[in-house]
């Protein structure tokens, strides 16, 4: 499957580019290619996504995905707010992962002011990211599997989410789109229990991981739907720029956490689970071990939150100096960076979010090439993708 | 360059300080490039030679920071800097900001530059291609790529300043992870890519007229046109 | 005319083998209703079950635990807009729901619930079975392709490769099945739905036991092929709703996609009945030969009663622990009728079978013995029911490829494998 590897970088150049509608690709005896639209309403899309299908019978000779449905011009609408008024607008980019959104954001922002958050801030802002990652995955997992046939574990990670998005509310008052840090630190001080909520959800959460696996990891169905299906190499996905646990499951041991610390997250143990195969099932498990990870990370952080201010030294005006920063983090999806040109008033001249999902989505054609239809939704599944965060 | 300029005048002037690559480590005291320097200096074995000729180069700096508290963009030395310049010579300037370092390269030399990045330097990962809009330059684009090397755990940025309606290399064949980017770019600014397989727009549909993200597309603005046309109404707003 | 109604009661053989047209008819209209209450019934058994498997509760609002949900349900489905798509071939179209339908209940006609308790006793019935349920691919094949749509296309293509794969896996097993019937001391077997049963009854051994594997192992089979046959979870490529929305009656609405729902579910129902009869010894209640005794037969025949009053008193818990808020006194008050319907039918059932053991007339007797065969195969039916509700709510979705490599490479070896061991092994043991 790695056509990268052949030697011809074009070779995947091309592999990528779009569809040929018209010209059959195999012009035999009396059979016709069947062009399929998928979406923009279809149950197993995620949202708004269009993928136009070339099939021959069930398999699938080429896709093609057009996006946009849910464009609402975020870039534009940066260069015409403050700031500080941006900062919920990311939230609505991928709002399954509103605190990532949220603290790539700051973070870029602090960085072009050169300021940074103080540790109780950063605390909190890891605790929270990553219980983000936990619910952000389990929306994945839920949806997946729905994708797969498997209704159940849909309803049992929504319930097992739902904790989250309480601690969430208590925290900062909203459950989805948070907007739960400033730039400069953080909005509001913990609650009281906070700490206490945090370590009940751990202790809540553990078992019920293990709960899902019982579920999936070992079901012969799950196996035979995932196993070597939408494979992509690891040469492949660096080539497509793929980057989260997509690009971790071919077997590239690469996270910005360990990369490129941000945060604090050079404080904390933590492992990156890497897969073997690229295929839909290692997708799959390093998720799944990704979710442990998090936990392990929040288990550190909430019991060494230090005492001190949650806001740093940040003016009441955002008004960083002329200049210009890419600043990146892990997002649940994959590396979310944000590319701020500051021309040192109060509004960004330009800003420029790397999505994950709108890169990790062009590997599509390459990993359903050659399967089949029930495979193409697998795949989709396994990306992982917002359409909120694609289309931005 | 640190002028306070109201009109969106961007860290990298147009016309730049010259070649000179000062000592590593600026007045602010910048550690990135210091830290680069063995991961650098592996892969850019061929460049050594060059590199005790700009250490020779007077420190002088023309620049003196006024203000430290406002950073401002130094030179960026390594390796791979001098390499390139010994090369290219001012075509191309380095810079690093706030630790994050990039190259200004001239539009001709962006293929080559970029092929070579990809290919001789180990930057294997494409992060992003961009573009800016700066209407009152007379070269009105910046169009910018955001390189990671996985090898050298390291970014960087390469940009390069074109005038509207002129088109630059594609890099698609260089990074595949550039088709949808470079599309991106094209729907937005109408920046076109030559060599590029299937160069059309991306998020907004196909007839639209307009690209929303320059500075002269007015935040309401839309191609009333196209929505009375297709959506069957007057106005989108 | 009348002596002609009332000469048939009593009678031991079916309406169709006594020529009694009437009751025959009669018979058609029972089943016709029984199975349409019965979808109804499994429908809101399946949403309910289901919730629960998914920790949700499932419906709770139209009727008190969602009982009336179904009504809601047909009622909608009745009033609503019957769209047919421009673009479709609308006679076919309009044609395709029926043949389904059609397919589905005919095959009922030859469903044995007692030794008299059906239309009619072919004596190739299970052939005649196989062959009309058969015919249930065509209504799917034809409405997938007047729709003219591309997903309905798909589904239908899918579901008839399926349905043809699956049915020479489930044919060999139901041969093997029939084969046993000839283990006898004259050597002839049978075809005939109610004779089969009967052969398990002299034979003494439910056919699932017989040969231990063996019989086992056809019964798998044709478990498995039948979830296949009926395009269930987790072979329900044919509409699967993350692959082709919903496969081949996408593009149904109203009425007509809910006569293809009764004819799903009416289905589901018949084939569970053919592995009833074929392997678990359809009507007979347990140990028909070994406990005999008048005092057996008494206990067993309490048995329909007791279910009901377990139900009734279920309700009456339920009843019981509604919330005190004058928001769910209705809702309480239609579990309190629902419960006292049901404990009302135990009653009634209870006093069948004690009132029917001592009956004098022959037509009471069987009446009571008809409530026995009845009741025991609906609830065998009723547990393939409930499998398939747990299959639905376990398993992913298998892929269209790996369902054919099933079907051709595993379950067919294994059938035919199966069907020549019980030919040789019943040779040895005759």
């Amino acid at each position: 499957m790695s056509i990268s590897e052949k030697g011809n970088p074009n070779a995947l150049a091309n592999a990528v580019s779009n569809l040929d509608l018209d010209t059959p690709e195999k012009p035999y005896l009396d059979s016709n290619e069947l062009i399929i639209n998928m979406g923009p309403q279809h149950p197993a899309t995620h949202g708004v996504l269009r993928v136009i299908l070339k099939l021959d019978g069930e398999k699938v000779l080429g896709t093609e995905c057009v996006i946009g449905y849910l464009h609402r011009g975020v870039e534009k609408i940066a260069e015409n707010r403050t700031y500080t008024m941006f900062n919920p607008y990311v939230d609505r980019m991928d709002y399954c992962a509103a605190v990532s959104n949220g603290l790539g954001y700051c973070e870029a922002v602090e960085k072009l002011m050169n300021v940074e958050a103080p540790a109780r801030a950063q605390y909190i802002r890891v605790i929270l990211t990553e219980l983000n990652r936990i619910a952000s995955h389990q929306l994945w997992l839920g949806t997946h599997a729905l994708d797969i046939g498997a209704m159940t574990p849909l309803f049992y990670t929504f319930r097992d989410r739902e904790e989250i998005l309480k601690i969430f509310e208590r925290y900062c008052g909203a459950r989805l789109t948070t907007h739960a840090f400033r730039i400069g630190g953080c909005q509001y001080e913990t609650y009281a229990g906070f700490e206490k909520d945090v370590t009940n959800f751990l202790s809540f959460f553990a078992p019920k991981i293990d709960e899902y696996e019982a579920l999936l990891t070992t079901n012969r169905i799950w196996l035979e739907r995932t196993k070597n299906v939408g494979v992509i190499s690891a040469a492949d996905a660096i080539a497509l720029g793929v980057t989260g646990p997509v690009l971790r499951a071919s077997g590239v041991k690469w996270d910005l956490r360990k990369a490129q610390p941000y945060a604090n997250y050079s404080k904390f143990d933590f492992e990156i689970p890497i897969g073997e195969n690229g295929d839909t099932y290692d997708r799959y498990l390093v998720r799944m071990e990704e979710m442990r990870q998090s936990m392990r990370i929040i288990e550190q952080a909430v019991g060494g939150i230090p005492e001190g201010p949650i806001m740093g030294k940040v003016p009441k005006v955002i008004k960083p100096p002329v200049g210009e920063i890419y600043h990146s983090i892990e997002a649940p999806k994959g590396e979310l960076g944000y590319f701020i040109v500051s021309d040192g008033s109060t509004q960004p001249y330009r800003l420029r979010v790397r999505p994950p999902s709108f890169v990790n989505l062009q590997a599509l054609d390459i990993m359903v090439r050659g399967l089949l239809i029930a495979d193409v939704v697998a795949v989709i599944g396994t990306i992982d993708i917002v359409l909120g965060e694609v289309d931005r | 360059m640190a002028e306070e300029v109201k009109t969106p005048a961007p860290p990298p002037p147009p016309q730049p300080q010259p070649a000179k690559t000062g000592p590593s480590g600026g007045p602010e005291g910048e550690k990135k490039p210091t830290a680069e320097k063995p991961a650098a200096a592996e892969s850019a074995a061929p460049a050594k030679p060059a590199a005790p000729a700009g250490k020779s180069d007077v420190p002088a700096k023309a620049a003196a920071p006024a203000k430290p508290a406002v950073p401002t963009p130094v030179p960026w030395t390594s390796p791979l800097v001098e390499k390139y310049r010994n090369q290219y010579g001012s075509g191309l300037e380095a810079l690093t900001y706030l630790g994050q370092n990039y190259l200004s390269v001239d539009r001709s030399l962006i293929p080559d530059i970029l092929r070579r990045l990809r290919e001789d330097e180990q930057f294997d990962y494409c992060v992003d291609v961009t573009a800016a809009h700066y209407p009152k330059r007379e070269k009105q684009f910046d169009v910018i790529w955001i390189l990671y090397s996985f090898a050298r755990n390291e970014r960087m940025r390469v940009k390069t300043q074109i005038a509207d309606g002129a088109s630059i290399a594609s890099a698609v064949s260089i990074w595949p992870t550039a088709n949808w980017l470079e599309r991106e770019v094209y729907d937005m600014f109408g920046i076109r890519f030559d060599g590029h397989p299937d160069l059309k727009r991306i998020l907004l549909p196909d007839g639209w007229k307009g690209y929303p993200l320059r500075k002269d597309y007015g935040i309401l603005q839309q191609d009333t046109e196209w929505v009375q046309i297709n959506l069957g109404i007057e106005s989108g707003q | 005319m009348p002596n002609f109604v009332m000469s048939y009661l009593g009678s031991t053989v079916t309406p169709g083998q006594a020529g009694n047209q009437f009751w025959a008819l009669m018979y058609v209209l029972i089943i016709f209703a029984g199975v349409s209450v019965a979808v109804m019934a499994m429908n809101w058994l399946e949403r309910k079950a289901l919730a629960h498997f998914q920790i949700r509760l499932g419906p709770m609002r139209v009727g008190p635990h969602g009982l009336l949900q179904p009504f809601a349900d047909a009622l909608k489905l009745m009033l609503k807009e019957d769209i047919i798509p421009t673009e479709a071939d609308q006679f076919v179209f309009w044609v395709a729901p029926l043949i389904g339908l059609l397919a589905s209940f005919t095959v009922y006609t030859v469903i044995p619930f007692g030794p008299s308790q059906a239309v009619s006793d072919m004596n190739i019935g299970i052939l005649f079975m196989l062959g009309v349920s058969s015919l249930a691919v065509l209504g799917i094949v034809v409405a997938g392709w007047a729709s003219n749509s591309h997903y309905p296309l798909i589904g239908a293509l899918r579901s008839s490769a399926q349905m043809v794969s699956y049915e020479v896996a489930m044919g060999l097993a139901v041969v093997s099945a029939v084969l046993m019937t000839s283990m006898n001391a004259s050597g002839t077997g049978t075809l005939s739905m109610i004779g089969i049963v009967q052969a398990q009854q002299q034979q003494g051994i439910w056919f699932i036991f017989k040969f231990f594997p063996l019989g086992f192992i056809a019964f798998a089979i044709f478990a498995i092929a039948m979830v296949a046959e009926t395009n269930r979870a987790p072979f329900d490529m044919a509409e699967a709703e993350s692959e082709l929305t919903a496969g081949y009656h996408t593009e149904y609405s109203g009425l007509r996609w809910s006569l293809f729902m009764l004819a799903e579910y009416a289905a589901m129902i018949a084939v569970s009945s053919i592995a009833v009869t074929l392997w678990l010894g359809g009507w007979m209640r347990p140990f028909p030969n070994l406990l005999q005794a008048p005092a057996w037969e008494f206990i067993f025949s309490l048995f329909p009663g007791l279910t009901f009053a377990g139900l009734a008193a279920i309700a009456f818990i339920g009843t019981a622990r509604m919330p005190a808020q004058s928001f769910f006194r209705v809702q309480r008050i239609g579990l309190a009728v629902f419960a006292a319907l049901l404990g009302f039918i135990a009653l009634l059932l209870l006093v069948i079978a004690v009132a029917g053991r001592t009956a004098d007339t022959s037509v009471a007797a069987r009446f009571r013995e008809g409530i026995d065969y009845v009741y025991w195969f609906v609830l065998k039916v009723a547990v393939f029911m409930y499998l398939f509700i747990w299959y639905r709510a376990t398993w992913p979705r298998y892929r269209f490829d790996q369902l054919m490599r099933i079907g051709w490479k595993v379950m067919l070896p294994i059938a035919l494998g199966v069907l020549m061991l019980t030919a040789i092994v019943g040779v040895i043991v005759s």
